[in-house]
């Protein structure tokens, strides 16, 4: 059985990716920003018997080199193995969809066009003629609604149909200025009886649009010195006709003519809609003055909701990976396989699930204002502010995104066209506090500010965060990325409501990627950490103390002896070793050896932080940012300076290890890599010991 | 000739010159915006760092700098 290989073109936010959900059920992350589909994600199922491929390529305004999701479409269409070309276009957008069906027909594969969205033409009166426009465009036009899955059943039928019949070269008539000179060329060509695998036709187009490639082959030819003047000829008539001496420009507008054409000869309105529900809400959302202070609000409203939603399932998770340790201790015993198990696995890895709540709520937040369209707006809001800083008004999504995770935010940069910006741009998604430093947070701010203030003082580190990040966005565009500004022309898509299984899809795939790390990476570092602060054994102090503590009077004495083994015997194993030897390096910035562990393993991910804490402070007992113990062993041990300083360090140094790796990949270098581990260090460093000077004046 | 940068919102015009080179002029076609299509103004950003338009049944932003290159007419 073949498969046959379909590739899904259409411009951003014609719901391609919810398309691809009706048909084949697949999870996609889908939103109305532009280019959000920026990975090509594909699509395998049978249908009927027949064994499909669907390949999501990049949404894409026309078929230009201009962001790099263009340039990946682009570069698929026209040299990768396909058998035909799915185009999807937004029925209440046709016109402008046109343009690129257009670009699209000239490529000369198999094609079908599903004018989706035709539940919201109907309602907004829109009547589209999709048999006369199938017979203009020359290939099939297919009424469809993602959301509604209607005519989906057909699509699929009529795809399969094309597939088995042979191709059509579908004919693009021109306008009669160009159809004349399209004319004139290709009688000649006739007259010289030239031989050629093109058709007259289609070189004469070619040439007329100044295509460099078929210049190079005519250029060889004999005929070329007698053909010259003619072609000039050609190109000078439709310069003076079309008042510029773009071909581009002339052919485009050619390209719209026929786009207008079509759409006047096959759509009717049948009812004018006075104001469209998209300004109403546009004009509260972008008003002039209401619609940044709006916008605060909503993104306050989603934090408060992320810790104080958040927390109520985190108490039972935490009770469930206390049970399941205790469990774990009666099942392997209270030797080392089970303080392994039990100390090791369990209490890292539960340390990172505990805070899986916030991290759905979050995700759900951004793929809320994603898939509604609002992103867009907030794009057009605040560009004049980031753009003082460098930054591109879509610069905002992957910053946003950074709050989230900084892997899908690194990628989610790709929108961004011109290099210089998104470079910017993926140097401080860094300081954008990723949700994976969150327990952190959560653990210092309990520690050492109290429940109540503690929701404020999150805030305010973000808050801080972020413009630390805006005023290095600043000066890297100053000192290192200098150069001209990435143009801003953006569309701002209609309001929709987002479909539930799309957000819950996009939650469930971010939630399940989290679990994974915890799983793999985070898993390995908790046991890693626990080997180290375990091992060596030392038989003769433990010996010693086991002594003491059997001759120790009070119960007091018993614990304070407890205490103090534990320490020495961690100081005294691989991983005090190690923190002991790096210390120094910490030590202006107010850290203890625990600390600098503690950091040291955040590379691996920033999770482990916590965890690592939890094992150095209170060994033996179950670790979260919630621990009562943990937390008060904090605020017992560490001063206020040194925890100030330890905040403000996480909250700028490197990123963990899945995401700098993603970074090297976006930045399309390893050398940035190396630039970034000198930035980040830098920046975190140097901000951390001012904190700390300052905080130990107080 | 006035340019776009200078209309506020509510104003209706129609497009007489694009000073734009290659791709941000192919950018601007692929929006239906082209030397004779018709726009209206539909809200400015604070400062106008950005202005919002309305073609056809797009609705388009554009920055400050770029409205600047559109030359156009009120009609």
């Amino acid at each position: 059985m073949k498969e046959l290989v379909i590739a899904l073109v259409g411009q951003p936010n014609v719901g391609k990716s919810m398309l691809i959900n009706s048909i084949a059920n697949a999870r996609l992350h889908v939103g109305n920003f532009s280019g959000v589909t920026v990975e090509k994600a594909e699509v395998s199922f049978v249908f009927h018997e027949h064994a499909i491929k669907i390949i999501d390529l990049p949404g894409t305004y026309s078929l230009n080199d201009y962001t790099q999701d263009e340039k990946v479409t682009k570069d698929f269409l026209e040299n990768e193995h396909y058998d035909l070309i799915m185009n999807v276009v937004d029925a209440t957008n046709l016109e402008r969809n046109l343009f690129l069906t257009n670009q699209l027909l000239e490529l000369d594969k198999k094609m079908i066009v599903a004018l989706n969205m035709m539940d919201e033409a109907h309602k907004e009166g829109i009547c589209i003629d999709h048999e006369q426009l199938s017979s203009i465009l020359g290939v099939p036009c297919i009424k469809v609604s993602a959301a509604t899955k209607r005519g989906i059943g057909k699509l699929i039928n009529r795809t399969i149909d094309i597939s088995h019949f042979p191709h059509e070269k579908a004919k693009l008539i021109y306008s009669d200025v160009v159809e004349e000179e399209i004319e004139n060329l290709s009688s000649f060509l006739q007259e010289k009886n030239y031989k050629s695998d093109f058709s007259y036709r289609e070189i004469s187009v070619r040439l007329l649009k100044e295509e460099p490639k078929m210049y190079q082959k005519m250029h060889d030819e004999p005929i070329w010195i007698v053909m010259l003047p003619r072609i000039r000829d050609a190109l000078n008539h439709l310069y003076l006709h079309y008042d510029t001496k773009d071909s581009a420009e002339i052919f485009a507008e050619e390209n719209a003519a026929f786009a207008k054409g079509a759409v006047i000869e096959t759509v009717s309105h049948k009812k004018s809609i006075s104001r469209s529900v998209t300004e109403k809400i546009d004009a509260l959302l972008i008003h002039k003055f209401f619609g940044i202070p709006i916008f605060i609000i909503l993104m306050w409203a989603l934090f408060q909701l992320t810790f104080t939603l958040g927390s109520i399932p985190m108490d039972w998770i935490d009770a469930f990976f206390v049970s399941l340790g205790n469990y774990a201790k009666t099942i392997f015993g209270n030797g080392e396989l089970g303080s392994m198990i039990a100390d090791g696995a369990i209490s890292g890895v539960g340390a990172v699930i505990m805070f899986l709540p916030n991290i759905v709520i979050l995700f759900l937040g951004i793929a809320l204002l994603e898939t509604t369209g609002y992103m867009a707006r907030v794009a057009f809001l605040l560009d004049g502010f980031f753009h003082r800083f460098g930054l591109h008004g879509k610069s905002f999504i992957p910053l946003v995104t950074g709050f989230g995770c900084s892997v899908p935010a690194y990628m989610s940069a790709r929108t961004l066209k011109n290099n210089k910006d998104r470079l910017i741009t993926l140097f401080i998604i860094g300081f954008m506090s990723c949700g994976a430093k969150l327990p952190v947070y959560v653990l210092f701010a309990g520690a050492f500010f109290g429940k109540e203030s503690a929701g404020n003082v999150l805030f305010l580190i973000y808050i801080s965060g972020a413009f630390i990040g805006l005023f290095a966005a600043k000066f890297l565009k100053l000192f290192v990325f200098k150069g001209a500004d990435e143009p801003f022309v953006m569309e701002m898509p209609k309001y929709r409501l987002p479909s539930l299984k799309l957000i819950w899809h996009t939650v469930v795939t971010k939630a399940i990627m989290y679990l994974r790390k915890a799983g793999t990476f985070i898993l390995g570092a908790s046991l890693l950490v626990w080997f180290a602060s375990n091992y060596p054994k030392y038989p003769s102090i433990e010996a010693e103390y086991a002594q003491k503590i059997a001759m120790a009077q009070t119960n007091a004495e018993k614990v304070h002896l407890q205490n103090e083994q534990a320490k020495i015997l961690l100081e005294k194993s691989y991983l005090g070793v190690v923190g002991k030897s790096t210390d120094v390096l910490f030590e202006p910035i107010g850290f203890d050896w625990k600390m600098t562990i503690a950091i040291e393993s955040g590379l691996a991910a920033k999770e482990v932080v916590v965890s690592t804490l939890g094992v150095l402070y209170a060994l033996g007992s179950n670790v979260d940012e919630q621990n009562e113990s943990l937390l008060s062993e904090i605020s017992k041990q560490i001063p206020l300076a040194s925890a100030v300083s330890f905040i403000i360090f996480v909250m700028f140094y490197l990123p963990c290890m899945a995401a700098s790796i993603v970074f090297a990949k976006e930045t399309g270098s390893y050398k940035y890599l190396g630039y970034l581990v000198i930035f980040t260090t830098a920046i975190s460093w140097g901000l951390a010991f001012i904190g700390y000077r300052i905080t130990l004046l107080l | 000739m006035r340019t776009l940068s200078e209309m506020n919102a509510g104003e209706l015009c129609v497009v007489k010159s694009i000073n734009a080179d290659g791709e941000l002029k192919q950018r601007l076609f692929s929006f239906g915006l082209r030397r004779g299509s018709h726009l209206q103004v539909k809200a400015t950003s604070i400062a106008k760092s950005t202005i919002e338009i309305e073609i056809g049944t797009t609705l388009l932003a554009l920055r400050y700098e770029e409205a600047q290159r559109i030359g156009v007419e009120n009609v």
